[in-house]
Protein backbone atom coordinates (compact mmCIF):
# COMPACT_ATOMS: atom_id res chain seq x y z
CA UNK A 1 0.00 0.00 0.00
CA UNK A 2 1.46 3.14 -0.60
CA UNK A 3 0.29 6.99 -0.48
CA UNK A 4 -0.97 9.38 -3.73
CA UNK A 5 -2.15 12.50 -5.03
CA UNK A 6 -5.13 12.18 -7.06
CA UNK A 7 -4.12 14.11 -10.16
CA UNK A 8 -7.21 13.62 -13.00
CA UNK A 9 -9.96 11.65 -14.04
CA UNK A 10 -10.17 8.90 -16.89
CA UNK A 11 -13.40 8.16 -18.94
CA UNK A 12 -13.82 5.34 -20.96
CA UNK A 13 -16.89 4.29 -23.40
CA UNK A 14 -16.09 0.92 -23.96
CA UNK A 15 -15.48 -0.89 -20.95
CA UNK A 16 -15.44 -4.71 -19.73
CA UNK A 17 -18.81 -5.19 -18.51
CA UNK A 18 -17.64 -5.66 -15.06
CA UNK A 19 -15.86 -2.52 -15.31
CA UNK A 20 -19.14 -0.55 -16.26
CA UNK A 21 -19.84 1.70 -13.02
CA UNK A 22 -16.12 1.82 -11.42
CA UNK A 23 -14.70 4.95 -11.52
CA UNK A 24 -11.08 5.65 -12.94
CA UNK A 25 -8.81 7.89 -11.40
CA UNK A 26 -5.36 9.26 -12.71
CA UNK A 27 -3.10 9.46 -9.58
CA UNK A 28 0.89 9.67 -8.85
CA UNK A 29 2.78 7.95 -6.60
CA UNK A 30 4.22 9.85 -3.96
CA UNK A 31 6.67 8.90 -0.56
CA UNK A 32 6.13 10.15 2.61
CA UNK A 33 8.01 13.58 1.92
CA UNK A 34 5.78 13.95 -0.73
CA UNK A 35 8.77 13.03 -3.55
CA UNK A 36 7.03 11.24 -6.68
CA UNK A 37 7.46 7.49 -7.03
CA UNK A 38 7.01 6.68 -10.26
CA UNK A 39 5.11 7.53 -13.33
CA UNK A 40 1.47 8.52 -12.99
CA UNK A 41 -1.12 5.26 -13.07
CA UNK A 42 -4.70 4.63 -13.87
CA UNK A 43 -6.70 3.82 -10.06
CA UNK A 44 -10.31 2.55 -9.37
CA UNK A 45 -12.10 4.59 -7.25
CA UNK A 46 -14.80 2.79 -5.08
CA UNK A 47 -14.41 5.62 -2.40
CA UNK A 48 -15.12 9.16 -4.75
CA UNK A 49 -12.25 10.27 -4.04
CA UNK A 50 -11.44 13.62 -6.10
CA UNK A 51 -8.93 15.71 -7.64
CA UNK A 52 -6.35 17.23 -5.16
CA UNK A 53 -6.88 14.34 -2.47
CA UNK A 54 -4.25 12.17 -1.39
CA UNK A 55 -5.12 8.36 -1.10
CA UNK A 56 -3.74 5.38 -0.43
CA UNK A 57 -3.68 2.48 -2.93
CA UNK A 58 -2.66 -1.14 -3.58
CA UNK A 59 -1.31 -3.33 -6.67
CA UNK A 60 -2.58 -6.78 -7.52
CA UNK A 61 -5.29 -9.50 -7.22
CA UNK A 62 -6.30 -6.96 -3.57
CA UNK A 63 -6.59 -3.84 -5.66
CA UNK A 64 -10.36 -5.61 -7.10
CA UNK A 65 -11.28 -6.76 -3.60
CA UNK A 66 -12.67 -3.30 -2.21
CA UNK A 67 -14.59 -2.68 -5.31
CA UNK A 68 -18.97 -3.76 -4.88
CA UNK A 69 -17.54 -6.45 -7.70
CA UNK A 70 -14.56 -8.21 -6.29
CA UNK A 71 -14.12 -9.72 -9.82
CA UNK A 72 -13.36 -6.75 -12.13
CA UNK A 73 -10.43 -7.06 -13.92
CA UNK A 74 -8.74 -4.14 -11.73
CA UNK A 75 -4.76 -3.80 -10.78
CA UNK A 76 -4.59 -0.78 -9.12
CA UNK A 77 -7.19 0.24 -6.46
CA UNK A 78 -7.61 2.93 -4.16
CA UNK A 79 -8.54 1.82 -0.73
CA UNK A 80 -8.73 4.92 1.60
CA UNK A 81 -9.10 9.12 1.59
CA UNK A 82 -5.75 10.50 3.45
CA UNK A 83 -6.60 13.57 6.39
CA UNK A 84 -3.57 13.37 7.18
CA UNK A 85 0.03 11.79 7.26
CA UNK A 86 3.53 12.28 8.55
CA UNK A 87 6.97 10.72 8.22
CA UNK A 88 9.98 11.86 10.15
CA UNK A 89 13.44 10.23 8.79
CA UNK A 90 15.21 11.43 12.26
CA UNK A 91 13.52 7.70 13.31
CA UNK A 92 16.16 6.14 11.09
CA UNK A 93 19.03 7.29 13.08
CA UNK B 1 8.96 -11.15 5.13
CA UNK B 2 11.04 -6.87 5.45
CA UNK B 3 12.81 -5.35 8.12
CA UNK B 4 11.73 -1.92 8.45
CA UNK B 5 11.36 1.14 10.42
CA UNK B 6 8.31 3.04 11.29
CA UNK B 7 8.69 6.57 10.76
CA UNK B 8 5.19 8.02 10.68
CA UNK B 9 1.28 7.30 10.10
CA UNK B 10 -1.50 7.98 7.67
CA UNK B 11 -4.76 9.02 8.95
CA UNK B 12 -8.30 8.04 7.10
CA UNK B 13 -11.67 8.62 8.05
CA UNK B 14 -12.92 7.42 3.95
CA UNK B 15 -11.59 4.02 3.92
CA UNK B 16 -12.64 0.41 3.52
CA UNK B 17 -14.59 -1.13 6.17
CA UNK B 18 -11.56 -3.88 7.01
CA UNK B 19 -8.86 -1.00 8.14
CA UNK B 20 -11.43 0.43 10.76
CA UNK B 21 -9.58 -0.13 14.12
CA UNK B 22 -6.31 -0.28 12.73
CA UNK B 23 -3.20 1.75 12.23
CA UNK B 24 -1.93 2.55 8.88
CA UNK B 25 1.80 3.48 9.46
CA UNK B 26 4.67 4.45 6.94
CA UNK B 27 7.51 2.07 7.29
CA UNK B 28 10.52 2.59 5.76
CA UNK B 29 12.24 -0.94 4.61
CA UNK B 30 16.54 -1.01 5.76
CA UNK B 31 19.02 -3.60 5.43
CA UNK B 32 20.90 -5.23 7.97
CA UNK B 33 22.94 -1.56 8.54
CA UNK B 34 19.74 0.24 9.35
CA UNK B 35 20.38 1.96 6.72
CA UNK B 36 17.00 2.91 4.04
CA UNK B 37 16.70 0.58 1.11
CA UNK B 38 14.13 1.83 -0.99
CA UNK B 39 11.08 3.91 -0.72
CA UNK B 40 8.66 3.83 1.85
CA UNK B 41 5.39 2.23 2.12
CA UNK B 42 2.07 2.07 3.84
CA UNK B 43 1.59 -0.74 6.36
CA UNK B 44 -1.13 -1.71 8.44
CA UNK B 45 -0.19 -2.67 11.98
CA UNK B 46 -1.05 -6.01 13.95
CA UNK B 47 1.15 -5.29 16.93
CA UNK B 48 1.10 -2.13 18.29
CA UNK B 49 4.09 -0.82 16.85
CA UNK B 50 5.24 3.27 17.06
CA UNK B 51 7.59 5.82 15.54
CA UNK B 52 11.12 4.26 15.80
CA UNK B 53 10.09 0.88 15.99
CA UNK B 54 11.81 -1.69 13.99
CA UNK B 55 9.74 -4.23 12.55
CA UNK B 56 9.05 -7.00 10.64
CA UNK B 57 6.51 -6.47 7.57
CA UNK B 58 4.80 -8.90 5.17
CA UNK B 59 4.02 -7.36 1.69
CA UNK B 60 1.88 -10.31 0.61
CA UNK B 61 -1.60 -10.50 -0.20
CA UNK B 62 -2.61 -14.26 1.29
CA UNK B 63 -0.84 -12.76 5.00
CA UNK B 64 -2.85 -9.88 5.03
CA UNK B 65 -6.57 -11.72 4.64
CA UNK B 66 -5.36 -14.17 7.34
CA UNK B 67 -4.68 -11.12 9.83
CA UNK B 68 -7.16 -8.91 8.74
CA UNK B 69 -10.26 -10.58 7.53
CA UNK B 70 -13.12 -9.92 9.19
CA UNK B 71 -15.76 -12.39 8.63
CA UNK B 72 -17.92 -12.37 6.94
CA UNK B 73 -16.18 -9.89 4.87
CA UNK B 74 -13.49 -11.83 3.36
CA UNK B 75 -12.32 -9.68 0.88
CA UNK B 76 -8.99 -7.66 2.35
CA UNK B 77 -8.04 -4.90 0.11
CA UNK B 78 -4.89 -4.75 1.12
CA UNK B 79 -1.40 -6.54 0.91
CA UNK B 80 1.36 -4.78 3.42
CA UNK B 81 1.07 -6.13 7.35
CA UNK B 82 3.28 -5.21 10.30
CA UNK B 83 3.06 -8.87 11.77
CA UNK B 84 6.01 -7.99 14.31
CA UNK B 85 8.27 -5.61 16.74
CA UNK B 86 12.25 -6.68 16.44
CA UNK B 87 14.42 -6.36 19.50
CA UNK B 88 17.71 -7.24 17.69
CA UNK B 89 19.16 -9.03 14.57
CA UNK B 90 22.09 -10.65 14.91
CA UNK B 91 24.43 -11.37 12.50
CA UNK B 92 27.22 -14.02 12.30
CA UNK B 93 26.80 -13.83 16.44
CA UNK B 94 27.20 -10.17 16.26
CA UNK B 95 24.67 -7.87 17.53
CA UNK B 96 24.05 -5.92 13.98
CA UNK B 97 20.59 -3.83 15.12
CA UNK B 98 18.75 -2.92 17.58
CA UNK B 99 14.99 -2.02 17.82
CA UNK B 100 14.97 1.14 19.33
CA UNK B 101 16.61 4.05 16.81
CA UNK B 102 19.52 5.29 18.64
Amino acid sequence: MQLAKVIGTCVCEQKYPTLVGVRLLVIQPHDHSGQPDGPPVIAADPLQAGTGDTVEWVTGREAAMGLPNPFAPVDVGIVAIVDDYWGDERYLG
Amino acid sequence: MILCRVIGNAISTVKHPVFEGHAVMVVQPVGTDGKPRGRSFLSVDSVQAGPGDLVLCAREGNTARQILAKPPMAEVPHHSVILAIVDEVELRGESALTGPGE
